[in-house]
């Protein structure tokens, strides 16, 4: 809307000459004029909170921040009944709207919610959804069996597990040797950071979509959990079919126990938003969903973090490190994550939660 | 608030929804329209793509900058890894992080939002927590990405009956903000949060202050407007905001022809010259007895009722 002469008589930069409130014809008017002060201070302080520059906020503008919020609410619940100035009540609608959110707005910046997150937030949300944790547990030993005992069965089933470009030298028939070979020592680092980064990239993008596909009622985040394990299963069944368990455990579990962990609860998390959305109890569909919807928002950037340690594991303890300091790791990485989720953060008894 | 009876803010009436607040102010929210939604997305997306773009366009110049000085392979091979990891975090980072961390700012919206007008905001009235914000964005690759793979995909025969049910069933997360009245989006669900109009408007200067509006006469040729009970009896609210409007747009073919209506329902001869102060002046006491009948709950939509 363009209102030129009003435009430079309540221009930003100039000071606003004291409004002449006996000058309006009209009762709304008067209203309105013998009020703006205070609106106009208000928005000022919203629209530097707005920015982010909370330095440049007085200890008074701070202070008065709720009492100008509260005067322009009930400012507007006057003017809706008492004037038909649609461009102020507009304003107003705009104004008490923008207050609000700074009023109620999130009062901790990133950092300070990543510190609360890291120091038990993490923990317990992964405590609450303990039973999804053991459902999506169950599933994985069920698919790593069910992967191993099929291509027990039946060679054949190991092609359809596991797809050409992973198996690469890991087939059916192959020697020891080449098995061996699979599992070497790299000599040196080069290259390396680049495979972790890839690996992390891709690994998160699975867990992103593991959690994701939970919305459809937990069935597509168990369905690909039972898929990734049953080829866990058929190579598992490689090695151990070449007398090669002790060696293949080591070589995952250095970064197997944090990755493996972290897709668990990935499809776990989503599971708890599916089961939350088909079993909501007291409460309604949308309520459970978004309660379920943000617990599971936390276990995933747990998942993230755990998956950038994994990725690190993976590319230089693995390729550098022999049998014994692999199955190390890999144990004392599975005891902290075990500690942390489990043991760590809980509120003493007689807290208030 | 029943008073929304003008045709040309219907629409938008649709859309309305009172949010009551701890304190027990109903606030009134607007839900975005799916449109502004759909183009907030284009303009992030589009943001996202020249961002990439421009980065890998710089990685590559310096990595070919490398090959050019150094001689040995084995001098730059560790920089060219370098450049290698960053561009994946990198875009891991800007995909991933870009919605995330612009919606946990203090204005609740991405660049394209802001554009769009729009902003994310709790459905039940309480605050935006950072793990909405995450859970609403996490769900953004099988909204968006799949469902396209999948139609991409699926009529080249490809991948057979399983594709075409693929391609249906993620297009149902696709079009999820078409199945509900607030238009949400599967993330917005399972986040509890919604999007809505974060209207920024500025305070305009009270009309009954200044000109005709204020005098009841003319500045221009004296001339005073006084206007009778019947005369001020046949507008209702609709049209005197929609007088308002045209005073503070103020251009001049408008006003004359607004002021010829006017003349012409009230049975006036229209003159020329004068319409600012005649429009002012019947608009300051069309406002006046429309608030005092206010003050007294009765109110009048419009002409017609």
């Amino acid at each position: 809307m363009k209102a030129p002469i009003l435009k430079t008589l309540f221009g930003k930069a100039e000071v606003a000459p004291p409004p002449d409130i006996e000058a309006a014809a009209l009762r709304s008017d008067r209203f309105r004029l013998e009020r703006e002060h205070d609106w106009r201070r208000l928005e000022d302080i919203v629209a530097r909170m707005e920015k982010g520059r909370l330095r440049g906020l007085s200890d008074e503008d701070v202070l008065a921040l709720p009492a100008l919020y509260r005067t322009a609410a009930s400012s507007l619940a006057v003017a809706r009944e008492t004037s038909l100035d649609a461009a102020t009540l507009e304003y107003l609608d705009s104004l008490v709207q923008r207050a609000w959110f700074q009023v109620y707005g999130p009062r901790q910046g990133f950092v300070a919610w990543l510190r609360g997150f890291l120091g038990g937030g993490l923990s317990r949300a992964i405590r609450a959804i303990w039973l999804d944790i053991c459902i999506a547990l169950a599933v994985t030993v069920a698919g790593t069996i069910t992967g191993w005992l099929l291509v027990a069965q039946d060679r054949e089933w190991y092609y359809a597990f596991v797809p050409a470009q992973l198996a690469d030298t890991r087939v059916p028939g192959a020697s020891r040797e080449v098995l061996l070979e699979s599992l070497q020592v790299e000599k040196d680092a080069q290259g390396l950071s680049a495979f972790a980064a890839f690996l992390f990239s891709n690994n998160a993008g699975v867990a992103i979509l593991a959690f994701a596909l939970g919305f459809a009622f937990g069935i597509p985040s168990l369905m690909l959990l039972i898929h990734n394990m049953a080829m866990l299963g058929a190579i598992l069944w490689l090695y151990a079919d070449a007398g090669l368990t002790l060696e293949f455990a080591a070589w995952l579990s250095v970064h197997g126990t944090t990755e493996l962990f972290a897709i668990l609860l990935a499809g776990a998390a989503g599971m708890h938003i599916g089961r939350s959305m088909a079993f909501p109890g007291n409460r309604s569909i949308l309520a459970a969903a978004a309660e379920s919807g943000r617990r599971g928002a936390q276990v995933m950037v747990g998942v993230v973090l755990m998956l950038v340690a994994a990725a690190l594991l993976e590319a230089f303890p693995r390729q550098l490190l022999g049998m014994e300091g692999r199955l190390i790791i890999g144990c004392v990485m599975l005891l902290f994550w075990l500690a942390y989720f489990f043991a760590f953060g809980r509120e003493r008894k007689g807290d208030p939660a | 608030m029943s008073v929304q009876a003008a045709p040309h803010l219907a629409h938008r009436a649709r859309r309305r929804r009172d949010v009551v607040t701890p304190e027990g102010i109903a606030l009134p929210f607007t839900v975005a329209s799916r449109s502004a939604r759909a183009g907030a997305l284009l303009i992030d997306l589009t943001l996202i793509f020249v961002t990439s773009v421009v980065v890998t366009l710089a990685l590559i110049w310096i990595a070919g900058g490398l090959f050019r000085t150094g001689g040995v392979a084995g001098d730059t091979s560790g920089a060219i890894e370098f450049i290698a990891v960053f561009w994946t975090l990198f875009w891991f980072l800007l995909w991933n992080g870009y919605f995330m961390i612009m919606e946990m700012g203090p204005r609740g919206a991405t660049f394209g939002k802001r554009a769009a007008g729009i902003r994310v905001a709790s459905r039940e009235g309480g605050r935006l927590t950072p793990e909405a914000v995450v859970a609403r964005n996490l769900l953004r690759d099988i909204e968006l990405f799949l469902p396209f793979v999948f139609l991409m995909s699926a009529p080249s025969g490809e991948t057979g009956a399983a594709g075409i049910a693929a391609a249906a069933w993620f297009l149902v997360f696709l079009l999820f903000p078409f199945f509900n009245r607030d238009a949400l989006r599967a993330g917005d669900l399972i986040a509890g949060t919604w999007v809505v109009e974060a209207p920024r408007a500025a305070l305009a200067g009270a009309l009954s202050t200044e000109g005709a509006a204020r005098e009841g006469a003319s500045a221009l040729t004296g001339a005073e407007y006084r206007f009778g009970e019947a005369e001020l009896a046949i507008y209702g609210e609709y049209e005197l905001q929609t007088l308002e409007r045209v005073l503070r747009d103020g251009r001049p073919e408008a006003l004359e022809s607004v002021h010829q209506a006017i003349c012409r329902k009230i049975g006036w001869n229209p003159g020329s010259g004068d319409e600012r102060a005649f429009l002012e002046a019947f608009y300051a006491q069309l406002r006046a007895r429309l608030e005092s009948d206010m003050r007294f709950g009765k109110r009048k939509a419009d002409k017609f009722s």
